[in-house]
């Protein structure tokens, strides 16, 4: 297999991971938003929380886009 | 991939020379005039808006006094009232992400945060302050960071270990995660923008798909925008609170 081809078929497989990032976005705002549907008036003092919580795990799927995009263009 | 029909989206992250005295001399590039124009708007902004020191603020006076505040709190939130000894730190390391992201948003500008040497200096900064500072005010103590409280001591030689390799992770993590947002970012941008050219080229039924990748690339604007106001944001933060580490080293 020439090394062209095993970029692609890399960058394919790398993107995959995004998946889990998917997942942990979802979960992160599905409990804020019930957390905040219990307690609607402490809601507003966590948003900073759930903006820093989104952030970092947000990074976790980029650093496998990352991956993707180093394969393809600056392997 | 310099091929004019194929979508190249390296391309606007090349390193060029404003002003260069020659081969192996001084080089002054693109991204250190960014580099410039970031630091110059901010202290012109910041001084001039504030110059008045008016009691009722003017608009231009608000928004200073909104982005300290801001920065202000987030800092004593994280890192208490001692951690705000860093507040010019963390303020500054606030700014310059803020505004070096949004030059990048202006079109033929260059981001000045899409290379990782640019990042991992600024985190490498946060790093090396954080272990300073942790050793000067705690002395071999704050080595008990790597130990958590109320851990049993027959898992410690297991716990130890990792604690230390996630706090060497810190730089990294925090150097690639804004590298790796705003690369993404305005790699996405790019290959959407190439999208709306190859399909426009296809004829009338072209124009109206061309649409399509047209109105994704407004979005992916908007996003971009706020992933360069966030990705500050979250610097920020994360640097409070590895100065709270500092401060107490305790978990």
């Amino acid at each position: 297999m020439e090394a062209e081809a095993a970029k692609f078929i890399g960058a394919g497989i790398a993107a995959i991971g995004m998946a889990g990032a998917a997942m942990g976005v979802g979960n992160i705002f599905g409990s804020f938003l019930s957390g905040a549907l219990r307690n609607p008036s402490a809601a507003q003092s966590q948003f900073g929380n759930l903006i820093f919580g989104f952030a970092v795990t947000e990074a976790l799927g980029i650093f496998s886009f990352l991956i993707a995009l180093l394969l393809l263009f600056a392997v | 991939m310099a091929d004019p029909n194929k979508v190249d989206p390296i391309h606007q992250f090349a390193i060029t020379d404003v002003f260069s005295t020659g081969e192996g001399g001084f080089a002054f590039t693109n991204s250190a005039l960014f580099m410039v124009l970031t630091v110059g708007l901010i202290i012109i902004y910041l001084v001039g808006s504030t110059a008045g020191r008016r009691l009722i603020p003017g608009r231009a006076q608000v928004v200073s006094e909104l982005l300290y505040e801001f920065v202000a709190n987030m800092v004593r939130g994280a890192a208490g009232t001692e951690g705000m000894k860093f507040f010019p730190f963390v303020f500054s390391l606030f700014m310059f992400v803020l505004i070096a992201n949004m030059f990048g948003m202006i079109p033929f500008f260059f981001t000045v945060t899409s290379h990782i040497i640019i990042t991992f200096a600024l985190a490498m900064l946060v790093f090396l302050v954080v272990i300073a500072y942790g050793f000067y005010r705690n002395g071999f103590k704050f080595l008990k960071l790597f130990v958590p409280a109320g851990v049993p001591a027959y898992v410690l030689p297991i716990v130890v270990p990792i604690e230390v390799v996630s706090f060497l992770s810190r730089p990294i993590s925090l150097s690639v995660r804004l590298f790796a947002n705003i690369l993404a970012g305005h790699i996405t941008l790019k290959v959407f923008a190439g999208f709306i050219v190859s399909l426009g080229s296809l004829g009338a039924l072209g124009f109206l798909g061309a649409s399509l990748p047209l109105i994704m690339t407004v979005a992916i604007t908007a996003l971009e925008f706020l992933v360069a106001a966030l990705q500050a944001y979250v610097f920020a933060v994360l640097t409070s609170m590895y100065i709270n580490d500092a401060i107490h080293p305790s978990h």
